[in-house]
């Protein structure tokens, strides 16, 4: 008897919300738009991670393998239940979120990765991705890790997360923290920004959505602009000095 | 008597100079000092000197590493050349400019090379913000909790409401000196910002959060690891060197008040007034004279404040000579065209030795992009402490 085994191995999604792409001006006065891709944008992503696998600094190699394997994995219908937003400065990509449902209540944040850094692009990532999670899903809490110690100043301080330790991340089985609705609800004045709806024209620089599939998960365009990979690993700067 | 002195005194000359990228460096605070020392005995075409001077304020403490210059020299191949360290807060840098000046004036050296460096990355942004925070009063100031930015914060704060400095007038020497910065392969912050970006739109509250009110993100320096070198040598010296001769022609320093509840008017930043009289007094020209100029912006009020203090623009007055742009690169009277501490970044013991090495740069005419048209007169102001100790600077091309 014939036996479909891809039937077995590919798990089944459960539909997901649509992110509504929004854009925000950064500090250099550029628009960054973040937005939601299906699989079929991953090939395009992928080739931008790659030279982050081998930058130890900040733990680039170890975030940019995990969601590496997470994007492929989700690309070749190995992880249940993922979305990816992703991040553009003038077509250029920018920021890589990444996450997974695990119920109707509980969220599970995978990775933030920042191409460019100085201009909390990463930041403003995240916020989208947790954002995502609480608005949108309706999650009543999203568990969160951070495998570098930016990732930590920037998730856990910032945001003063609720430790969840007897919980494994599914990230290496550590020990969880907590973003609550509450939490989120508290940092959404002061860490949580964007503007809707993203203008015809920023969209067509990022060369992604027609702008009448707005807030689908459908885009149906491409990444555009340089190869070049924005990485200066002392570009995030923690406090003064006189 | 200080006049009487300097009769006797020999002319000094800067022959050569280097530098490292201001960043995050990953290895010993030693070697971050002796790589713009090689860079700096290259460019003057030279291979011994009489003494090393090494400014640092935090290895003993942050990098667990002592006897610096003594590790220094050795790394240079320099023994058996007399090395010694100058901690002096962040102006520290420039403190051992004025001691290599006193060595080669005095007669007792020909040649002295003075290297600053700072590794202040391998601490967390926590510990680097205490360890600053021990240059203060540690019985007034620092057992209750006082940092440099609150400091700065609250110096601020007196001095918009008794001149009319405005948020918008910080952020102006922020955008000016990053965009500067840009020009500058050495500094550490290669990022342009702008004025809508981190005040005026809707997102600019999370782009530039206050970190002490009325400072934000923007108006603090980065912490940076970094290091500078200068050559300093004798009038008979430089005379067998293919360098544009320049000479430092003036030093002043002066101190004020450890603890800054203590002066009788705490808008005014005395000691870079006394420092920069001394030096420039000493140099033979006014404020006028200079073309160029390096001050110490570890916040960017401080950019202001002592553009007046230095008397290049009236008390009061820094904020509308910003604003009319005349300390612009292109301005009467640019300042910071390195991108300051603020963009070029602050590793405290090397800062006063690279503001030097950018003045020197500018008055050879060798700044590329930023270089400032026909400058031969230059000045630095090093600013240690909350002004507590200062050490002014200054420059002249001579041919």
């Amino acid at each position: 008897m014939a036996v479909d085994l891809e039937r077995i191995l590919r798990p089944e999604d459960h539909p997901l919300e649509p992110f509504e792409a929004k854009y925000m001006m950064l500090a250099s006065g550029e628009h960054m738009v973040i937005r939601q891709i299906d699989r079929d944008e991953i090939p395009d992503v992928l080739p931008y991670l790659e030279p982050l696998l081998h930058v130890e600094r900040d733990y680039y190699d170890v975030v940019c393998a995990r969601i590496y394997s997470e994007l492929l994995a989700h690309y070749r219908y190995r992880a249940q239940d993922e979305y990816v937003l992703i991040a553009q400065i003038e077509g250029e990509l920018a920021a890589v979120v990444n996450g997974r449902q695990v119920s109707g209540d509980l969220g599970m944040s995978l990775h933030t990765i920042a191409l460019r850094r100085g201009l909390r692009v990463g930041a403003h990532a995240f916020a989208a991705k947790m954002e995502y999670h609480i608005d949108i899903l309706g999650h009543k809490e999203v568990l969160v890790v951070a495998e570098s110690p930016i990732g930590f100043r920037r998730w856990m301080i910032e945001y003063q997360l609720d430790k969840r330790f007897e919980t494994p991340h599914e990230l290496g089985g550590v020990p969880s923290w907590s973003l609550t609705k509450e939490l989120f609800d508290r940092a959404r004045s002061t860490l949580v920004v964007g503007r809707r709806p993203v203008p015809p024209e920023l969209l067509a620089k990022g060369g992604s959505q027609d702008p009448a599939t707005v807030g689908s998960t459908h885009a149906p365009g491409r990444l555009v602009g340089g190869h070049q990979v924005h990485v200066r690993p002392d570009g995030d700067r923690p406090h003064c000095a006189a | 008597m200080l006049s009487e002195g300097r009769r006797i005194m020999r002319n000094v000359y800067v022959v050569g100079i280097g530098i490292t990228s201001f960043t995050r460096l990953e290895y010993p605070v030693s070697e971050i000092a002796a790589y713009p020392s090689m860079m700096a005995l290259n460019d003057a075409g030279i291979t011994d000197v009489d003494h090393l001077y090494v400014a640092n304020m935090g290895s003993a403490r942050i990098n667990h590493q002592t006897a610096l210059a003594s590790a220094v020299v050795d790394s240079l191949s320099l023994t058996p050349a007399g090395a010694a360290v100058v901690e002096n807060g962040p102006a520290s840098g420039a403190s051992a400019i004025k001691a290599g000046f006193a060595a080669v004036a005095s007669g007792l050296h020909d040649v002295v090379l003075v290297s600053g460096a700072e590794r202040m990355r391998e601490v967390n942004n926590l510990e680097a913000t205490d360890f600053i925070a021990t240059l203060t009063h540690p019985l007034a100031e620092y057992i209750y909790g006082v940092t440099l930015p609150s400091h700065a914060a609250m110096f601020t704060r007196l001095y918009m409401e008794k001149y009319g400095v405005t948020e918008r007038h910080l952020a102006m020497v922020a955008v000016k000196n990053q965009n500067n910065a840009m020009l500058n392969e050495f500094a550490h912050l290669h990022q342009p910002i702008t004025l809508e970006g981190i005040l005026d739109s809707p997102e600019a509250m999370t782009n530039n959060p206050y970190v002490a009110e009325p400072l934000r993100f923007f108006d603090a320096c980065p912490v940076s690891d970094g290091g500078a070198a200068v050559i300093l040598v004798s009038e008979d010296v430089a005379k067998t060197i293919d360098r544009p001769p320049i000479r430092l022609a003036g030093i002043g320093q002066a101190t004020d008040t450890h603890a800054v509840h203590e002066r009788e008017e705490p808008t005014d930043l005395l000691a870079v007034r006394r420092a920069a009289a001394k030096s420039l007094e000493m140099a033979g020209l006014t404020p006028q004279d200079v073309d160029v100029a390096e001050l110490h912006d570890a916040f960017t009020i401080l950019e202001i404040v002592e553009s007046e203090e230095v008397g290049f623009f009236p008390k009061g007055e820094g904020h509308i000579a910003l604003e009319k742009g005349q300390t612009a690169l292109d301005g009467s009277l640019p300042i910071n065209p390195s991108g300051g501490l603020k963009g070029k970044g602050h590793p405290v013991g090397a800062t006063g030795v690279a503001q030097a090495h950018e003045i020197v740069t500018q008055l050879r005419g060798e700044a590329g992009d930023r270089q400032v048209n026909g400058a031969r007169v230059g000045f630095t102001c090093n600013f240690g402490g909350f002004g507590n100790n200062v050490v002014c600077l200054t420059f002249v091309r001579e041919d």
